[in-house]
């Protein structure tokens, strides 16, 4: 069996990568990609320490984060397509009418 | 399956109604015809005064909801004054939302029922937040409080800059949920659960422990996001220029509240043990808010942009309250002087937005500071509030925002913090800077402004205006009220 460290240390790595993501990559889809990635390492750690405590809380949680996920995936998407209807490109570096 | 406990929808009573009222109103809606959406936003207001009264009718009450079988300790939902004076303060800035949202959707032709269902939508999150007692509850409000924000930020479709604002908030938003996530699932690893009282019984217990710690700043992150505090602040600026008016003065207000809310609440019940790192923490993060808001506030032109920044240096002298919680002698006043703070700025903030919400036109125009030249000879009303607003921004007497800074200071000092209150008192000065070139503007120059005369955007300005001035004379009850609130939480 696979010691839970693993498990945590790849949820460490998930989590790393996806912050990075979402500070370096310019493209809005990616980005949100990166943050659905943050998220999924969360519920990685959330089931492994329930796994480690024995308990059932921390696999519920897993569930709510996904449904949560889900419903900011409709949001997310529904903002990304309508910004791609009116500039065709969804290159956060080319949203800048915004600034001082 | 267990019968169901009254006791656990009385705790919830005023959140269940106005989710109710929500999805009731959202099917109602649909059969209203174009012309008539004022009925819309009058019954969203009714819902919203109605939740308000069920929410008094709690006042005094305190008890726990939706708690593990045979745990009565370890609860999902709290009922307590803190709650109470909350979620009040937040229904309040709900109604003030819609009195301000109704005539300027109509004047810039974006007016659609939804905009007042998300905004009921968004207060429930926001109630949630305020009475949560376990994290993952803190989680689900806080998205339930910011998934509808994203969509009223970007609620002026055809609107380039409204939609940048949505894309920004939501994307940032996002971002910052994923830390805090991250920090509850650290805390969940640390100590085996995810309740309030239960961490801290166990957090109290063991030697404290790295993955704690880290859960708790990530969680402090993700919250830092939420209500702006340097430095995670950038997105601020952008989103309230670009949001609809009526909705950022909704977001300052309401979802600053809600943010301090959960911060109080985790880190009051939760983390006291950890306050020894925690609280150089949250120092360095209220003075660097409040000096870094003030002093990028002095470039702007445009009143949305100034505002913004000064929603950012406002953060700063309420997380001032925050920074000794983990000290219960001093946290008491100190936190009931946040709170009654919090109120000062909802009401001033209201009016001033009121006043910017006046002002504009279409196509963004009218929010030059320049534009607000020549007010005072035209408009002699509106140019007095907006000065009673600025003065109270500033924290010159007699104003809500003197006393509100008044309490807070002296907590501050009697805490100790004597650099902290020295750079408030210094910011606050370098603030009257920028705000006073808005009254400069209004009285010394010649100018034509245009202005909308709609009654309860009128109604809520001078409203703001009045109450500005005479709570701060009788500043005391309420006071009053915010210490009684906030004791029992030590």
């Amino acid at each position: 069996m696979v010691p839970q460290d693993y498990y945590i240390a790849l949820s460490a790595i998930l989590f790393t990568i996806g912050a990075l993501g979402v500070l370096i990559r310019r493209n809005a889809l990616i980005i949100f990609m990166s943050i659905e990635m943050m998220l999924n390492a969360a519920n990685l750690a959330f089931v492994t320490f329930a796994n480690t405590y024995q308990h059932l809380n921390g696999r519920i949680i897993a569930f709510f984060v996904i449904a949560v996920a889900a419903a900011e995936v409709a949001v997310g998407l529904a903002l990304i397509v309508a910004i791609f209807k009116s500039k065709h490109s969804i290159d956060v570096d080319q949203m800048s009418s915004l600034k001082g | 399956m267990p019968p169901i406990n009254f006791n656990d929808i009385e705790v919830l009573l005023p959140l269940i109604i106005l989710v109710i009222w929500a999805c009731l109103l959202l099917l109602v809606d649909l059969f209203i015809p174009k012309k008539h959406k004022w009925l819309t936003a009058l019954l969203a207001a009714f819902g919203l005064a109605l939740t308000l009264g069920f929410t008094l009718s709690q006042l005094g009450s305190e008890s726990n909801g939706f708690c593990a079988t045979g745990k009565p300790s370890i609860c999902m939902v709290v009922l307590d004054g803190f709650s109470v004076l909350v979620n009040a303060l937040l229904l309040l800035t709900g109604l003030l939302g819609v009195a301000l949202a109704y005539g300027y959707l109509k004047r810039m032709g974006i007016e659609r029922g939804e905009y007042y269902t998300l905004m009921l939508f968004s207060i429930s999150g926001m109630m949630l937040m305020a009475q949560a007692s376990d994290l993952i509850i803190v989680f689900l409000a806080l998205e339930l409080l910011s998934l509808p924000l994203y969509v009223l930020s970007a609620f002026a479709r055809s609107n380039s800059d409204s939609q940048e604002a949505g894309l920004k908030y939501f994307l940032l938003g996002a971002f910052s949920s994923g830390f805090i996530l991250y920090g509850i699932a650290l805390v969940y690893g640390a100590t085996g659960s995810t309740s309030l009282s239960q961490i801290f019984e166990i957090a109290s217990v063991g030697t404290s422990s790295l993955l704690l710690t880290i859960g708790a700043a990530l969680i402090l992150v993700g919250l830092g996001f939420k209500v702006a505090a340097v430095p995670f602040h950038m997105w601020t600026p952008d989103v309230y220029q670009g949001a609809p008016t009526p909705v950022t003065a909704f977001m300052t207000a309401g979802a600053k509240i809600a943010g301090f809310a959960a911060l109080l609440r985790v880190f009051g019940s939760a983390f006291p043990n950890l306050s020894e790192d925690i609280t150089p923490i949250l120092w360095a993060l209220s003075a660097a808010t409040m000096i870094v808001g003030n002093l990028l506030a002095i470039a702007q032109t445009n009143i949305k942009r100034m505002l913004a920044y000064s929603s950012i240096a406002h953060t700063g002298y309420i997380l001032m309250a925050f920074v000794p919680y983990g000290n219960p002698e001093v946290a008491p006043v100190s936190i009931a002087a946040g709170l009654f703070y919090l109120f000062a700025y909802t009401i001033t903030n209201f009016g001033a937005w009121g006043v910017v919400i006046a002002l504009e036109q279409k196509e963004s125009k009218g929010l030059q500071i320049s534009d607000y030249a020549g007010l005072r000879r035209k408009y002699p009303v509106l140019a007095g509030a907006m000065t009673v607003f600025m003065f109270s921004l500033i924290g010159f007497p007699p104003t809500l925002g003197m006393v509100g800074k008044f309490y807070l200071f002296r907590a501050v000092l009697s805490g100790g913090y004597t650099g902290l209150a020295i750079i408030g008192v210094v910011t606050s000065l370098v603030s009257a800077f920028y705000y006073l070139r808005v009254v400069v503007n209004m009285y010394m120059f010649a100018g034509e402004p245009k202005t909308d005369n709609e009654f309860w955007l009128r109604f809520t300005i001078a409203g703001a205006a009045l109450v500005t001035v005479v709570f701060s004379l009788v500043p005391q009850g309420l006071f009053a009220w915010a210490s009684r609130a906030v004791l029992k939480l030590f």
